[in-house]
């Protein structure tokens, strides 16, 4: 009897504790490992490396002219630019957002994700629509008999600006929400009843605790911008030309590796720097939207801060003080009539764009503004597009392989991040999260020269691959998030009334999180959906993606059946987003 | 006796270098209603899910029946867990959060449904069975807890401070109703609370702990009326511990003699022998001190001056300085009257109690810095 018992006990002692973890964890890091880092390395080494041993001829080259060079500046003053811009225009934005409730917050939320997902490429096209010489700008303003000829509007610094910041404040909201969501709404009511008048008590109180929000999403917005090429190419002239631009010559056309790596190092090295002056001034924190800890540091800096946001405080309640007021009490419960005014302004702003897409995706005179007649022969020559269609069917495919992937290995080490208490879970997560902050065109252009060793270029799987790397830390992100929030008792209960570990995922862990994990999968079937990076060389020449595809058409030749896929992309994403929505509230309301 | 249902030996938790659950042994009676009681910290919770098997333990055993369960997972154990927040399954309605065990022991579901709302019935809920546990009161879901928790008949019940997110009128209202289902059901409960009052109103034995030991385990009149350490004494209920110096022992009381003026009483020994003339600290309930204004008819007694005077409801609670000022201030309690003789702020007034009312506690060593 006793032995049974000592065998039984034996049974159930616990494995080795190092098992699991590895388990949970090791898929992901293996494959950012295999196709992260060696790719990117492997990049790197080619700028030093010639075939036959060390060379710095690549850097020679790049030093060699001033052109280099000036792009850079170019693309560090479009990039900063931007970044200012979007996340001044975000910051009420997503205030507005924090601090609504029920159906309005989801209505505002829903206009910036519909932004957010709109693919890149149509929202950048649609402003070629709106500003070039027959577009929306230009041909109101000659039908008003304000100018006679048209304007050149496309292809400059303002155009460029305007596209980047278009493109980049979805993302800017976004990232500030993270951290003005967890702002303790009752302290600035608090600094009102401690004598603070509202003005003083925003900017005194609300603002200094929302600035880490602030911090993230320019870094953010930032690290984007510095990277992207869909709206300098569209948009901009040769002034306007960024530095992944470059990147993109030196491999589609001149095959120059060294070189490419060589430019790759210098975008890699400033966006290194950026982010170690961030984490001097602000610790890398407050990037996932955890409580950052608030340094205490007297300062000369910091006193000078405090009196620059007192003298803020007091010239917006001056302000407020002019404006006539109504009973205070009565007026108190009110929505703030012009904050509300003004985001929804900026909202339809940054949404009109793609919308425009519509009406010219059923007229007759293509691209021209204003649309004239009615036609279905856009949607006619795009369904009879074997092209146009392959690229669909082939699009759909590798985003659904590329969200299985990334749940299948993202999802446990979302649990092992938030759930287990091993040492260097922080240096892991910041592993995970690298693919954001890595410039695209560096881990697409590295991908690339592996795939081809590999065989993988032009592969689904390759593409699959790929777009895991770079999805796979939103699933991170999003599962943790939504595991924070979930009640581990619940297991334990499960557990308690007789439910073995896997009865207790199936019924009851899983049930719960469902909404969360079906949002983490869209949020990696939308990255792959609309990832043009990696697709642009990996893809291949003649096995497009649907964004791949997009891009040839628009930069070679402009037909109005980019409006019909720009039209079809948009409902796709309107409709996602909507039944995601209708999910989590479900789960919520179950 | 009746047969141990529960039984713990050596049975130890450490975090790092934090010692949640020093060794220790422990048996529950079949149908025994034992309450952990202890502040926070002093490793009760511990034990509660070294016991559901929640964590596994560094040494020592744990047997459930006749059987040793130290390392079975929770499922395999027949306990029942009420958790402090109910843990509830929100995506499951009431019917199906109670059959959800049951379903787990492949009862059929015509049969786990009869029995579900048979739980409900007994938990006097019979017409939420379709709801969500959002919909409920907090009162509500801490009885679908319990339905939940008694629908399998598990031989054993633990229950972590289930009641500690209620208001005080619905806690007294849900001791009551626990006990009911205790007494229906004859299940054993172990039962976790930082409540004093909660733990005396619903044990048959108490087991108090602190810094991860067992300070004292037994009846809540053996933890109030004997108290074996100040910890006890302070934990459970007002009390007024005064430092004594032991006289000579008559049965199982003992001569005692307080502060500087000589003033003497009597107490009982409480288990302690130990010779006249040492110092010992003596254990008075505020209830058990018998106040009468100067000049009474114990002139020679304890003397205090009224600092303040508190009317709770029933019982009228009196803080006094003693003259002596070597001895700390005291409290005495008698029930509220309509008195126009009421004892006012200043008044000097005589204290006594009788023997059997005091108590003698020689262990002062441990209680040091726990205060």
């Amino acid at each position: 009897m006793t032995m049974t018992h000592a065998q039984g006990a034996k049974r159930h002692s616990p494995p080795p504790a190092w098992r699991k973890p590895v388990l949970m964890g090791a898929p992901l890091v293996l494959l950012l490992v295999a196709f992260l880092v060696f790719p990117v390395g492997q990049l790197l080494a080619l700028s030093v490396y010639n075939g036959q041993g060390f060379t710095l001829a690549p850097y020679a080259q790049l030093f060699a002219s001033s052109l280099y060079i000036t792009v850079l500046w170019i693309t560090l003053k479009i990039s900063l630019a931007t970044t200012v811009v979007a996340v001044v225009a975000a910051y009420p934005v997503a205030y507005l957002i924090s601090i609504a409730k029920g159906p309005a917050k989801s209505r505002l939320i829903f206009w910036v994700l519909l932004s957010f997902w709109t693919s890149f490429l149509v929202r950048a096209f649609a402003w070629v629509v709106i500003l070039g010489r027959n577009g929306v700008v230009n041909s109101t303003l000659m039908s008003l008999g304000i100018i006679d000829t048209p304007a050149d509007l496309l292809y400059g610094f303002g155009a460029v600006l305007v596209g980047m910041v278009h493109a980049m404040l979805p993302l800017a909201v976004m990232t500030m929400l993270a951290v003005m969501e967890n702002i303790d709404r009752t302290l600035p009511r608090a600094a009102g009843t401690l004598g603070a008048r509202p003005g003083t008590a925003f900017w005194t109180v609300y603002f200094p605790l929302s600035l880490p929000g602030v911090a993230a999403s320019a870094i953010m917005v930032f690290v984007s911008a510095i990277g992207f090429f869909i709206v300098p190419a569209l948009l901009g002239g040769r002034k306007e030309t960024m530095i992944t631009q470059l990147i993109i010559d030196q491999v589609q056309q001149t095959l120059n590796w060294g070189l490419a790596g060589a430019i790759s190092v210098l975008l890699l090295t400033v966006v290194l720097v950026v982010f170690l002056l961030y984490d001097r001034v602000f610790g890398f924190a407050s990037l996932t939207g955890e409580s950052a800890v608030v340094r205490n540091r007297d300062t000369a800096m910091r006193r000078l801060g405090g009196r620059v946001l007192a003298a803020l405080g007091s010239v917006s309640d001056a302000l407020i003080g002019l404006v006539p007021r109504r009973h205070p009490l009565r007026g108190r419960s009110e929505r703030p009539v012009a904050l509300t005014a003004f985001v929804w302004l900026l909202l339809v702003l940054i949404s009109l764009p793609a919308f425009l897409m519509i009406p010219l995706s059923f007229g007759k005179g293509g691209l021209a503004w204003p649309p004239s007649g009615f036609t279905l022969q856009w949607y006619q020559q795009l369904l009879d597009s074997p092209i146009w269609m392959q690229a669909l069917w082939r699009s759909i495919v590798v985003a659904f392989g590329t969200g299985l992937l990334s749940m299948a290995i993202g999802v446990p080490a979302a649990f092992l991040m938030v759930r287990s208490q091993m040492r260097g879970k922080g240096a892991m997560l910041a592993f995970i999260l690298s693919p954001i902050v890595v410039p695209r065109m560096i881990i697409a252009v590295g991908m690339f020269y592996v795939f081809a060793q590999m065989g993988l270029v032009g592969t689904i799987l390759g593409l699959v691959i790929g777009h895991t790397v770079v999805a796979v830390p939103y699933v991170v992100m999003t599962m943790m998030a939504v595991l924070r929030n979930y009640d581990t008792r619940l297991d334990l209960a499960a557990q308690s009334l007789g439910a073995r570990p896997v009865a207790a995922l199936r019924h009851v862990t899983f049930p719960i999180l469902g909404a969360g994990m079906l949002s983490s999968f869209l949020f990696a079937f939308a990255t792959s959906f609309d990832e043009l990076t990696i697709s642009l060389f990996s893809s291949g020449g003649l096995s497009a993606t649907l964004p791949k595809q997009f891009w040839d058409e628009v930069t070679l030749q402009v037909s109005p059946v980019i409006a019909a896929v720009s039209t079809g992309l948009l409902l796709f994403v309107a409709t996602l987003i909507y039944v995601a929505d209708r999910l989590r509230r479900r789960s919520l309301a179950g | 006796m009746s047969s141990s249902s529960l039984s713990v030996q050596g049975l130890a938790k450490r975090y790092g270098d934090f010692v949640a659950l020093a060794p220790t042994d422990l048996v529950v009676a079949d149908g025994e209603f034992l309450t952990l009681l202890g502040p926070s910290g002093s490793g009760k919770t511990t034990l509660l899910s070294l016991l559901a098997g929640l964590v596994p333990p560094d040494e020592g055993s744990v047997r459930i029946g006749s059987q040793d369960v130290t390392y079975a997972p929770p499922y395999e154990r027949d306990i029942g867990v009420v958790f402090q927040n109910y843990a509830l399954f929100p995506h499951m309605t009431i019917e199906e959060n109670i059959a959800f065990p049951l379903k787990m022991r492949k009862v059929g579901a015509a049969e786990a449904k009869r029995r579900a709302l048979e739980a409900l019935e007994m938990v006097h809920l019979p017409h939420i069975a379709g709801r969500y546990p959002r919909e409920l009161s907090g009162g509500q879901q801490q009885r679908v807890a319990l339905a939940r928790c008694m629908v399998y008949k598990p031989s054993i019940i633990l229950m972590d401070e289930p009641l500690g997110a209620l208001d005080k009128k619905l806690r007294e209202h849900m001791q009551l109703e626990i006990k009911r289902l205790h007494r229906e059901l004859g299940t054993t409960v172990v039962y976790v609370t930082h409540d004093q009052e909660e733990a005396m109103t619903m044990s048959d034995r108490i087991c108090l702990m602190n810094a991860g030991r067992i300070e004292q385990l037994g009846t809540p009149a053996d933890l109030y009326f004997r108290p074996r350490s100040l910890f006890v004494a302070d934990f459970l209920g007002e009390s007024n511990i005064l430092p004594a110096a032991l006289g000579s022992r008559s049965g199982d009381e003992v001569e005692i003699g307080l502060g500087t003026q000589g003033v003497s009483g009597r107490a009982l020994a409480n288990g302690n022998d130990l010779p006249p003339g040492t110092e010992v600290r003596v254990m008075v309930r505020p209830q058990n001190l018998t106040v009468a204004r100067k000049g009474g008819s114990t002139p020679d007694g304890l003397q205090g001056r009224v600092s303040e005077v508190m009317v709770t409801g029933s019982l009228t609670k009196v803080y006094m300085e003693p003259l002596d000022g070597k001895l700390p201030p005291l409290v005495a309690a008698f029930p509220t009257r309509n008195d126009d003789d009421a004892v006012r702020i200043d008044d000097v007034l005589t204290l006594s109690w009788s023997g059997r009312d005091a108590v003698v506690i020689a262990d002062s060593a441990r209680a040091a810095g726990t205060a």
